[in-house]
């Protein structure tokens, strides 16, 4: 009934979407099995794309060819550019979208590539042959082959609903829970664990009381996350922020003895980073308010999603605890939150290509991994379909390095230290933030879809050239005209910039701080005039060039340095545990791991530096 | 590609070549006792314990008695290198010392490449980067100061410095990221202020670990110190009356130019090296020409400057012209006033002018040894800077004072930043730059010709 694929991907999430996306554009013949195709790239909590360090990996996708930034693009209802208070490499991008068009325009996206094949119904189990993967079975009892598999299974394997005393097994409200794929893994020798994530209730926005809440609005000028020929935003829906208080918290306690979470229910750790109500109220007993982002689901929809009220209280107590919120004071429930459990994979069990080190041919991408966030999902989705491709296709695998790229990151931050909590990505977590940001995505990485051979079929690599040679007019420009004091001066005296005694270049103007090209352009026409002729994406990167350009050469002097060590290769070969002198549990981290290079073993956890150390010694450095 | 091998037994010779009363050939590795009790007659010492010491005899193959020795012995993991270690104690001559070795060898053994036992140490987790780097200090140590410092280092008393002044900067750098990646979020930040107090306390750290490297650095290599001053003004009365005190410690070192002569002076472990210039002890003329040209070079290379002038024939005037042409940079100066007992009645005043504070003069008459100890008191001092003191942690190694340096820059940068009001991504850079710094002194970030390079100075037998 089926031709052999090259490549199957079991879930249709945003991991699962990004994969067969990226393998298809590589010339695989791919095959997308879900259990439900009407939600295909669900956005299974908040409806928003993007946030910080998120929306930095969203830009880094579509740099390479993924098309979460597209849909997000075509379906948001409200872009903010966040932290423009902060530098440019705090400045992240995020949207909220309309969760309906979102999933709609994936679909549709995907059904018009003629590479990718669906097909609907639970994937059971895997077809691993001499320790490979090659094929899938389904629950009908269907066999499919193919050379490769990737796993993007989310919340499924195995998931259970929490609500208040309530649970139920399920991948997510009204989804069945997939069974069969963790014990198949387990008895071929992985390793699982269990998770926790949880999302808030949905409210009836016809209910709630607006004057009550502040309005937060979208950016006057709203930016977007595709480099390609995308929509730019022409109207948009505001969000509200509403705040817990006193009574909220004491009727969520009075659920308290009936909560999964302080009952011992529920055994899976969840992110501390996203925290349900009851645990803020918890852990943050002095706290008399939490905020809470009150959002919009789409354009034609008065449901609300309330973010910052995940809870897996009983729903009588999530509907009374809700009506004790200023706005929300006749607020009517759609659907209570709830937690929910699901089982993963330690990704310490993975190869940088995230390939599986037990099953060669095998791929993880999502929560399978641990991670949570659909932009996490995404771009290891999208990683997992290219090497899916280049190991059919017997190449190299493709590895992004953390100076590259937040994916870069996010996948040796997995593979080298593993992860106890649902991992979700910060800037921190990036040593070399400086230079991985938002409007650099395209210069870091684009170049990267001729090498792979990726279809370039919106034209990235063209419009990054262009973008490019605009980006160095404009940099001359500014380097090479003056500007007199009479000029000037009212400027940077109205932004209390000390003013020029005589004529200087523009650059040496712009370099200053609170000094930008949107002032200049306003207080010089002729600024404006020339700026004009060129596209926002332009105009942002070189003036970030330009402004930052000291502490961007000090960043990549670090990265330099660091590289040396990135280029230490460590053979396959090494026995580490002939190599006494290290710490025991390095022997074991190293022998499991097998680093490619000095850099990569120093960053696996359990490897000290004197471990390191002693790998130099021993390699005769 | 792994070119060390840590399953044999490692042997050497740990004291200097060279005929002693005594000489250590000291073994390291798991044969390290089985070796030694092979040829060993006397009680069997696979069976002794550790950190006992046995008399006996060494006969080569053919039962020939080739000195008689004490053998201590070290059982891992409790010896400097964590492995079995056998010292053996025999007489200083060259002949045994080759004969031992040798039959070592012959035994099993080998000869330990240099600074393999110390590498053993630091690969075996007995040391860290700096502790290692200590063991080569102290063994190049010639004084009683610079082996202190070494001493210190090695225990690990500059590494925990090192490790607390990270955890203040780890604990600013949180302050900011929590700005950073939740500032969408209603959560409270930290005190500008605050952070710029905090990050000045941890500079004022730095700066007394950089400013204990000059002092470091000259008990380490010795204080360059320049005798100058006119013909039969006392110098050479004075140096030998600095001298005599301390024959025994004095040795005669040939300097780099055929006419310039060392004395190696010692004082409360600090040495100081004694330059006197022959262009200006046989200058026939006044302080002149050629003669000028050499002192002031030498003075260039130095850290201190003695001028000895006489009481009686030299005028303030005279002193004040001869210093114009010496002191020309900022070097530390001592005005001897020589000859006082021809001339009691002199006061520092009347020698004082914009070259010359009164408490820079020191009377003294070289001839009787009058004063010769408030001398040496003074040339002491005037190596102590008021912030450091023997006691405090002194960085004696230029690699981490450059490693010091490059931290209090980048955070120099950060203050510098938050006083012209850059966004706080930036700040944070130039925290993470003066963290990655630190790392290097302790190896927390390994950089891959660190350890080569430190290696290599090791010499055989440690």
């Amino acid at each position: 009934m089926f031709a052999k694929y090259d490549v199957i991907v079991v879930g249709a999430g945003h991991a699962g979407c990004e994969a067969a996306v990226a393998a298809a554009n590589m010339g695989s013949k791919v095959l997308l099995a879900t259990m439900n195709m009407n939600t295909i790239a669900q956005m299974s909590c908040n409806p928003a794309m993007g946030g910080v360090a998120k929306g930095q990996i969203v830009r880094e996708v579509d740099a390479l060819g993924g098309y979460s930034g597209i849909v997000t693009d075509h379906t948001m209802i409200q872009f903010r550019m966040l932290n423009r208070s902060k530098g440019p490499a705090m400045w992240s991008p995020r949207a909220q979208s309309d969760r309906m068009l979102f999933a709609q325009k994936w679909r549709m996206m995907l059904e018009a590539h003629p590479n990718i094949d669906f097909w609907q119904e639970m994937v059971t189990g895997i077809i691993v042959k001499d320790g490979r993967a090659c094929g899938v079975h389904t629950g009908i009892g269907l066999e499919i082959e193919s050379d490769s598999v990737v796993l993007t299974n989310g919340t499924f394997l195995n998931g259970l609903i929490h609500i208040g005393e309530k649970q139920f097994g399920g991948g997510r409200a009204g989804e069945r829970a997939a069974k069969g794929i963790t014990e198949q893994l387990v008895e071929l020798g992985f390793e699982s664990g269990r998770m926790k994530t949880g999302t808030p209730p949905r409210v009836d926005g016809r209910s709630l009381d607006w004057d009550k809440m502040e309005t937060q609005a979208g950016d006057e000028e709203p930016a977007k996350f595709s480099y390609t020929d995308t929509p730019r935003l022409q109207k948009q829906r505001p969000c509200h922020v509403a705040y817990t208080n006193k009574a909220v918290h004491e009727v969520l306690k009075t659920g308290f003895d009936r909560s999964p979470m302080f009952n011992g229910r529920i055994r899976g750790l969840g992110p501390r980073y996203c925290p349900s109500i009851e645990d803020k109220i918890e852990r943050f007993a002095d706290r008399d308010r939490h905020q809470l982002f009150v959002e919009p689901e789409g354009w034609d929809t008065c449901e609300i999603y309330v973010n910052g009220f995940s809870s897996s209280l009983p729903q009588d107590v999530q509907h009374k605890a809700l009506r004790k919120i200023e706005g929300f004071e006749h607020a009517k429930m759609f659907r209570p939150g709830y937690a929910i459990e699901y089982d993963f994979f330690p990704p310490t069990q993975l190869k940088m290509s995230l390939e599986t080190q037990h099953v060669e041919n095998l791929f993880f991408a999502g929560q399978i991994n641990g991670t949570t966030g659909y932009e996490e999902a995404a771009c290891q989705g999208m990683m997992a379909g290219i090497n899916a491709h280049l190991k059919v296709k017997e190449k190299d695998p493709f590895v992004l390095k953390r100076s590259e790229a937040y994916i870069g990151v996010l996948i040796d931050d997995l593979v080298n230290k593993g992860t106890d909590e649902p991992y979700r990505m910060f800037t921190s977590r990036a040593e070399y933030r400086i230079l991985l940001r938002q409007d650099n995505a395209d210069t870091r990485l684009t170049p990267m879809i001729e090498q792979l051979g990726i279809r370039d079929e919106n034209n990235r690599t063209e419009k990054l050239a262009t973008k490019l040679e605009a980006v160095k007019a404009i940099e001359k420009f500014f380097k090479e005209t003056s500007i007199t004091p009479d000029a000037i001066n009212g400027y940077l005296e109205s932004k209390n910039s000390r003013p020029i005694s005589q004529k200087q270049k523009l650059h040496s103007i712009l370099a200053r701080p609170h000094i930008d090209t949107k002032g200049l352009r306003t207080a010089l026409p002729w600024v404006n005039d020339f700026l004009n002729k060129f596209e926002y994406d332009a105009i942002e990167s070189s003036e970030v060039d330009m402004k930052y350009e000291g502490y961007i050469r000090k960043e990549q002097e670090m990265v330099d340095k660091m590289n040396r060590l990135e280029q230490v290769k460590l053979t396959d070969k090494i026995d580490y545990h002939n190599i006494i002198s290290l710490s025991s549990e390095a022997r074991e981290k190293l022998s499991s791991v097998q680093p490619q290079t000095i850099g990569q073993a120093s960053r696996i956890s359990g490897v000290s530096p004197s471990d390191i150390s002693v790998l130099l010694v021993h390699m005769g450095r | 590609m792994i070119t060390h091998n840590l399953t044999d037994t490692i042997v050497a010779l740990a004291t200097p070549t060279g005929i002693g009363a005594i000489g250590v050939i000291r073994l390291s590795g798991p044969k390290a006792i089985e070796i030694v009790n092979g040829v060993f007659k006397g009680k069997d010492l696979s069976t002794k314990a550790s950190h006992t010491i046995h008399l006996g005899t060494i006969r080569d193959e053919n039962d020939l008695i080739i000195d008689e020795v004490l053998a201590s012995l070290f059982i891992a993991p409790k010896s400097y290198t964590k492995e079995n270690v056998v010292e053996v104690s025999c007489h200083g001559s060259s002949y045994i010392h080759q004969q031992l070795l040798a039959l070592f060898i012959r035994q099993g053994a080998r000869m330990a490449n240099p600074g393999e036992f110390t590498l053993r140490a630091f690969l075996n987790g007995q040391l860290d980067l700096s502790q290692a780097e200590a063991v080569a200090d102290l063994i190049a140590s010639s004084s009683e100061s610079a082996h202190a410092i070494a001493i210190k280092q090695m225990r690990g008393g500059f590494s925990d410095e090192i490790k607390k002044l990270r955890t203040e900067l780890i604990n600013f750098a949180s302050l900011i990221e929590l700005e950073l990646d939740f500032g969408e979020e209603d959560v409270e930040f930290a005190d500008r202020d605050d952070l710029k107090i905090l990050i000045e306390k941890i500079q004022k750290l730095l700066k007394s670990l950089i400013d204990s490297f000059h002092l470091g650095n000259v008990i380490k290599h010795g204080v360059n110190t320049v005798i100058a001053g006119r013909p039969n003004a006392g110098k050479s009365t004075l140096l030998n009356a600095l001298l005599n005190e301390d024959r025994a410690i004095v040795s005669d070192i040939a300097g780099t130019t055929r006419d310039t002569i060392e004395e190696v002076l010692n004082i409360k472990g600090i040495e100081f090296r004694l330059i006197d210039t022959a262009g200006i002890r046989e200058a026939q003329d006044q302080i002149e020409a050629v003669g000028v040209q050499k002192t002031l070079e030498k003075i260039k290379q130095s850290a201190l400057l003695i001028y000895v002038f006489d009481v009686v024939r030299t005028t303030p005037e005279e002193v004040a012209t001869d210093l114009k042409k010496l002191v020309g940079s900022n070097i530390n100066l001592l005005a001897v006033a020589n000859k006082m007992d021809l001339n009691p009645y002199t006061e520092a005043k009347h020698y004082t002018s914009e070259l010359l504070h009164e408490d820079q003069f020191v009377p003294t008459s070289a001839i009787n040894k009058m004063n010769i100890e408030y001398l040496k008191e003074r040339l002491h001092q005037a190596v102590l800077s008021k912030q450091v003191n023997l006691d405090s942690t002194i960085v004696s190694n230029i690699r981490h004072y450059d490693a010091l340096q490059r931290s209090y820059e980048s955070l120099a940068d950060a203050l510098h930043g938050m006083e012209t009001g850059v966004t706080s991504d930036f700040i944070a850079m130039d925290i993470r730059r003066a963290l990655a710094y630190l790392g290097e002194i302790t190896g927390e970030i390994s950089t891959d010709d660190l350890l080569g390079n430190i290696f290599s100075k090791f010499c055989i037998g440690k």
